[in-house]
């Protein structure tokens, strides 16, 4: 039991900045725009944030600093996408080269040095006895709480809401969405802008809660994972959450079994993640062989009125 | 209507712009990872003078001295004391030299290093897995030098260097063995090599040569560099229950676990006090600048050999950083006096009796491990829990 409250702590904790990158990316491509700059994204998000916290030493300046930047990559991806019409694969991942080559550069002065500070925990003390609850849920951070209600919020927001609703013909349909009177490139706009600050928000989350100081290259492919995230989840917000927590556990569970003295081989527990996942995806395609994919049908194509493609 | 419209879409091409521009800096600035050829034309003032293909180390001139990094100068260890001492080297002679970061250890290596070894008179492959690149690029270039770290293939034109690190990990033992107070120490091992499992059990005996019931349990993550991976694996350890630890490996995010669990956690490769002075034990920290120094002047004189140099205290190749300010003088005391031994060239810390995880004695009593057996090491000290996977 403490072994497992340990593991889903630890799950946690590494899993929150894949939450935060694939919720983003859900958002965006539930506009029907395909999201693949969430390496370089994150990346910048986390040397704005370590950059600004340095500097200013305040928490809300930081996490201002980091949407700021965030706001401006998502304008340039949304502009590349839905105005220029261009292909968004390359767009996603010129944003990823352009994303850790400038972050290296602007981390140059920071790196090394460790943040003023930390993000403050929301303190349950009455939960410290509890067993199970208390090791998982008493000292967790604001940003994990916040992970937990973003989830919530924007699953009632795209299934319970005729805003979502909205957002779903747009990815979906968006020709029969324009006739409905919604202004389909005005929307993509807004969700490429808001999904990419969740992104940038889960590079900001690595470097202030995880690792408290910037190192080129930090985020070692998690951009990447949050990408597989979002097919892993079929496009779904509570889904996401719980295949994040399912990689994050994969991140200590090899560690795990190492120290419990097994003989199984490290190079094999490393592989157990990637395993797991082929052996999910299939199970997954199977039970659902005969339902939709969930991916929003008109994902990638750009969208011009009275154009047929 | 439609103007507001254009004007809006040209300002936006306008950002546009600007981020193109902004990357591009980025880029340039980033020491040339892509073009090594490009930055080292521009840094290198005597590769203008003489553009000859076939290039040689005329005596009393200036050598082209090049560098090849295996991550980025910010990593906070490997690489960044190389880069430590190549500005030590630098400052040394008065001239500069190319640098080319990031470059991993694969077939590009050996295309990075030949297009070096054409505009340069000397080149340092500063990572273990160069080794069969910069040799293959050895035989293709006679009269360029090279110098390769850490492995053990050399060439009428291509030397070795590395230290015994093993020294200061023992010493960090001392320091981990008397601070621990639950006996139980982790270590966060990169890949189970020789260079891993000699540090390791370095280290455990250093623990034990001031606590006899110390233990040391080890993670292996199979990366040199990853901050999350490391992190986990901290975690792990202290979940555990192992109270002061060393991270054998690139970043500083096991000592920051350590930290926010009040813990204690040493690092590897430099000095990693600022990351949390309170937690630092210390590690093993190398010092390149002087052998930097002294191999190309040597070339300068006339005088390079292409010897497999092993650096140790004696020459200050290999250090202990500074023990962290939680460490009582005692402690500090006891580190200083066994440093003293390896400054002097006294004392070899694999002197038998020493039995390994079984039970079987590796080194009779009375006995010590040559530098050549400690290099080729396989097998782990009593007192190590934990396994090397095959």
């Amino acid at each position: 039991m403490e072994l497992l409250a340990q593991i889903i702590a630890a799950a946690i904790s590494s899993g929150t900045p894949l939450l935060f990158a694939a919720l983003g990316g859900i958002l965006i491509e539930r506009s029907g725009i395909i999201q693949l700059g969430a390496e370089g994204i994150m990346l910048l998000g986390a040397v704005i944030a370590c950059i600004a916290f340095i500097h200013t030493g305040s928490l809300a300046v930081t996490l201002l600093a980091v949407a700021g930047i965030s706001i401006a990559l998502g304008l340039v991806h949304a502009f590349m996408c839905v105005t220029l019409r261009a292909n968004q694969t390359v767009s996603g991942l010129a944003m990823t080269l352009f994303g850790s080559g400038l972050s290296a550069y602007l981390g140059k002065k920071v790196s090394g040095t460790p943040i003023p500070g930390s993000v403050p925990k929301l303190n349950l003390n009455f939960l410290d006895g509890v067993p199970f609850l208390g090791p998982v849920f008493a000292h967790l951070d604001v940003l994990a709480w916040f992970s937990f209600v973003l989830v919530v919020a924007m699953h009632l927001y795209i299934h319970r809401t005729s805003w979502g609703l909205h957002l779903r013909a747009i990815g979906d349909n968006p020709p029969t969405a324009d006739v409905m009177g919604i202004r389909v490139q005005t929307f993509r706009y807004g969700y490429v802008i808001a999904g990419t600050i969740l992104i940038g928000l889960a590079g900001a989350d690595m470097l202030l809660v995880y690792s408290p100081t910037w190192t080129e290259g930090m985020t070692a492919g998690r951009g990447w994972i949050a990408v597989a995230l979002i097919i892993f989840a079929r496009w779904n917000p509570v889904r996401a959450l719980f295949c994040a927590y399912f990689f994050g556990a994969m991140d200590t569970i090899g560690f795990k079994i190492q120290l419990i003295g097994s003989e199984i081989p490290s190079y094999f527990l490393k592989m157990i993640p990637y395993a797991v996942t082929i052996l999910v995806l299939m199970f997954l395609g199977w039970r659902s062989r005969n339902k939709p994919s969930g991916s929003p049908q008109s994902l990638g194509l750009p969208y011009i009125r009275e154009q047929r493609f | 209507m439609k103007k507001r419209k254009s004007f809006w879409s040209a300002s936006l091409a306008l950002v546009m712009m600007m981020a193109v521009v902004l990357s591009a800096c980025g880029k340039s600035n980033d020491s040339g990872n892509a073009s090594p050829s490009a930055s080292a034309s521009s840094a290198s003032p005597s590769a203008s003078e003489s553009p000859s293909a076939s290039p040689s180390a005329p005596a009393g001139k200036t050598p082209r001295v090049a560098f090849v990094y295996i991550g980025p100068p910010g990593d906070g260890g490997w690489t960044y004391q190389h880069d430590l001492g190549v500005k030590y080297m630098e400052k040394e002679l008065g001239m500069k030299a190319d640098t080319v970061e990031n470059v991993p250890e694969s077939a590009d290596a050996e295309r990075i290093i030949t297009e070096l070894a054409q505009n340069h008179d000397i080149i340092f492959t500063t990572s273990f897995g160069y080794m069969d690149y910069t040799l293959n690029v050895a035989k293709k270039f006679p009269n360029v030098k090279f110098e390769h770290a850490g492995g053990y293939k050399t060439n009428d034109n291509m030397a070795t260097y590395f230290g015994k690190n093993w020294e200061a990990s023992y010493l960090s033992g001392i320091a981990a063995g008397k601070m621990t107070k639950k006996n139980h120490l982790g270590y966060v091992a990169a890949f189970p090599i020789p260079e891993l499992i000699y540090n390791i059990n370095a280290f455990t005996l250093g623990a034990q040569s001031v606590n006899k019931d110390v233990k040391v349990d080890i993670v292996w993550t199979n990366t040199w560099f990853d901050p999350t991976t490391e992190r986990n694996a901290a975690i792990s350890l202290l979940d555990k229950g192992a109270d002061v630890l060393i991270a054998y490996q690139d970043s500083p995010a096991s000592l920051q676990a350590a930290n926010e669990r009040g813990a204690m956690a040493g690092g590897n490769d430099s000095d990693m006090t600022r990351y949390a002075p309170k937690a630092y034990l210390t590690n093993p920290v190398w010092n390149w600048g002087p052998y930097y120094a002294k191999k190309v002047k040597a070339l300068t004189d006339g005088t390079w050999t292409n010897e497999q140099y092993l650096g140790s205290f004696k020459d200050g190749m290999v250090d202990i950083a500074p023990l962290g300010e939680s460490i009582p003088d005692d402690v500090k005391k006891l580190v200083e006096d066994q440093k003293a031994k390896f400054v002097a060239g006294e004392d070899n810390i694999f002197t038998g009796p020493i039995v390994d995880q079984s039970g079987a004695e590796k080194v009779a009593s009375g006995q010590s491990l040559t530098d050549a057996e400690i290099l080729e090491m396989n097998w782990l000290v009593k007192g190590v829990e934990g396994t090397i996977p095959k």
